[in-house]
């Protein structure tokens, strides 16, 4: 099996950038948490409070012109694929100006453009398609990585193993980035995992395998760094493992009556990877303050935008079946 | 006029595609050096290369699945799922993902995919080798259905199915991959979306699809003798359906009969009872009749199957219960 070596450091002008970034996807995510509890946001809502070094480390290390297919999850993965806050914001309120133009919702955030081509609400459906992005690339002869983000919990489903098997097979330049939050919804991994190392998955495959810790961006983005140019290089896709923390519910509300009492506080405590990484900054406490304060005016400016936004006409929805 | 097997007519359209175009490329099971297990894809290989005749493995959801994924960057590719049994391994791609992609990012995506399957009974191959699921895939917005009946149809159907922006499933009927018909000198693309009318009659219209459009022209030929005059009439797309075509018929006949060889209930058929009665209620003198194969999956024994789905004899006698006559 190949072997990928991650990169070296990473200048800390850019982990402050990947600080503003990864504070900025918090204070997102925490106002989606308020806004919906006060009975704004319609709909089914993920946040990603715990793994935004995972969305940051990985997106910050593509290329321009790489794409991604992320999941249910999906906001951290699109702000930090480039999408402003206030088109992720005003999709998540239905409006015209969302990145999905209001036909999406906070499971489907599309932002072709920049190189996301979505968000699924089937875990694993986008899978295949990634294989599919790649393969295209690949025929073409485009120097360009499609990666996936997809959970522990995707492991278990056909379409992972389906695609792995084919990507590799292919040799197509695909990064198959599995964020494991060690909880597929509601149920622990000991119910639904029979093994300990998620890397065995892709050993099967004959597929590199990469593993980093989804709370240090650091050593996200060094890894798939590494990852994606491996697989850019022509050498055959790369499995990367990131180990990582739902520093919350499955979804806004979730009473996470399945989860041992106090783990959530501790692992606040210790793996929240916005203190990992502003510890390893060094940040004083003004300079906390700025990047926070930067941040959350970009929150609120965006739930400004959005409820500015304009609200499609119900016969909106007969639009955009065909092309 | 060149004369072309319903199986060369796709092998002809798929191949001038991929000439013309490098972004056409086909992907499947046993498709490359065994030219496909109905051999539609025979020489391909030797033509085209293992890059753009693609063998893959017995994977249904990482084949369509991956098919979707290179249209939405652009390419063309044309799956083969061997069986269009095995279009239910790949119904999450279909019905969530293609279907869906273009809609859910408001429009910012095309799935220029084709999906070409291939069912139908008549040689014993038993519940899970012949069923005919086509109904299934109209009920999904998004996606577009075809299932052409002869040479020159599948041949212009095919081609604008790979040149459509939107994902189609093409359905084809194994028992019509022998069957020849003149074509066209030149490969002429024929649009989605137009019925064929395949027999002008007056009394009775009869509008069916795949293997029941012959058995449908074979029941008008019998009729005929019998004094009845029966339009024939095959939509060739099931999505989007030429209404018009359909609706003008009816109201010059004043009778209809749906047929094809899916199981009745909830078959297409039923869908196009419900736009005739609506769109030509009072142009009617006798209730819709319908013919489909009986309620049970396709049992094995030769003397079973062919008494479960319908030939001819189940389409003359649905033609002469319009007109007030005991067929038998």
């Amino acid at each position: 099996m190949a072997k990928v070596e991650k990169k070296g450091a990473v200048s800390e002008e850019l982990l402050r950038e990947f600080f503003r970034e990864m504070l900025l996807i918090r204070r997102f995510e925490e106002k989606v948490e308020e806004r919906f509890r006060a009975g704004e946001l319609p709909g089914f809502l993920h946040v990603a409070i715990g793994q935004e070094a995972c969305a940051v480390g990985v997106c910050r290390a593509l290329e321009e012109r790489d794409i991604i297919a992320s999941t249910h999850r999906a906001h951290g993965h699109t702000l930090a694929k480039g999408t402003h806050p206030n088109e992720v914001m005003a999709e998540l309120y239905g409006k015209l100006e969302g990145t999905s133009h209001g036909y999406g919702g906070s499971m489907h955030l599309y932002d072709v453009e920049r190189g996301n081509v979505g968000a699924n609400a089937v875990v694993g459906g986008g899978l295949p398609a990634t294989v599919g992005a790649a393969l295209a690339f690949k025929m073409r002869d485009e120097p360009r990585v499609a990666v996936a983000f997809f959970g522990d919990g995707a492991t278990n489903i056909g379409t992972f193993h389906e695609s792995l098997n084919l990507a590799q097979l292919w040799q197509v330049p695909a990064v198959f980035v599995c964020e494991d939050n060690h909880w597929a919804e509601s149920t622990p991994a000991k119910q639904h995992l029979p093994i300990e190392d998620l890397t065995d998955r892709a050993a099967a495959y004959g597929m590199a395998a990469m593993r980093a810790d989804g709370q240090d961006v650091e050593d996200v983005y060094q890894s798939a760094h590494s990852a994606l140019d491996h697989a850019r290089e022509g050498r055959g896709p790369v499995f990367l493992l990131l180990e990582t923390y739902r520093l919350t519910g499955h979804y806004i509300g979730d009473p996470q009556v399945y989860r041992p009492k106090g783990e959530v506080e501790e692992l606040r405590e210790t793996q929240d990877p916005i203190t990992k990484l502003r510890e390893k900054l060094g940040l004083s406490d003004e300079e906390f303050e700025e990047a926070d304060r930067e941040a959350h005016e970009l929150v609120e400016a965006s739930v400004e935008f959005a409820k500015a936004g304009t609200d499609p006409k119900p016969e909106d929805a007969l639009k955009n079946l065909y092309a | 006029m060149p004369e072309l097997s319903y199986r060369e007519a796709v092998r002809d359209a798929l191949s001038q595609a991929m000439r013309k175009d490098d972004d056409v490329f086909i992907m499947g099971e046993d498709i490359a050096e065994m030219g496909g297990s109905m051999g539609v894809t025979q020489g391909m290989l030797d033509e085209f290369g293992p890059e753009r005749v693609r063998n893959t493995p017995i994977s249904e959801m990482a084949l369509v699945g991956t098919a979707i994924g290179a249209a939405m960057q652009g390419m063309r590719p044309v799956a083969e799922v061997m069986y269009e049994d095995f279009l239910t391994l790949a119904t999450e791609q279909i019905v969530n993902q293609a279907a869906k992609h273009r809609y859910m990012s408001g429009g910012q995506l095309k799935v220029p995919l084709t999906v070409r399957t291939q069912g139908g009974a008549g040689w014993s191959p038993g519940a899970q080798h012949a069923q005919q699921l086509e109904a299934w895939f109209v009920h999904i917005p998004g996606l577009k259905v075809l299932f052409p009946s002869t040479a020159t149809d599948v041949r212009g159907l095919l081609w604008s199915a790979i040149y459509d922006d939107n994902p189609v499933i093409f359905f084809e009927h194994r028992t019509l991959y022998g069957l020849k018909e003149d074509v066209p000198e030149e490969l002429e693309p024929i649009p989605i979306g137009k019925a064929r009318v395949h027999r002008e009659g007056e009394d009775v219209t009869v509008i069916a699809t795949g293997r029941l459009v012959h058995e449908s022209l074979a029941a008008a030929e019998q009729a005929e003798k019998d004094g009845v005059s029966v339009e024939v009439v095959d939509p060739r797309t099931l999505q989007p359906l030429d209404e018009e075509t359909l609706v003008d018929s009816v109201k010059k006949t004043n009778r209809a009969v749906v047929a094809h060889e899916a199981v009745t209930r909830m078959g297409f058929g039923a869908e196009v009872a419900a736009v005739l009665q609506h769109q030509a209620f009072d142009w009617l003198d006798a209730p819709i009749e319908r013919v489909g194969a009986k309620f049970v999956p396709l049992p094995f024994a030769p003397v079973m199957e062919e008494f479960v789905v319908p030939h001819q004899a189940e389409v003359y006698e649905a033609i002469m219960r319009t007109v007030g006559r005991n067929g038998d």
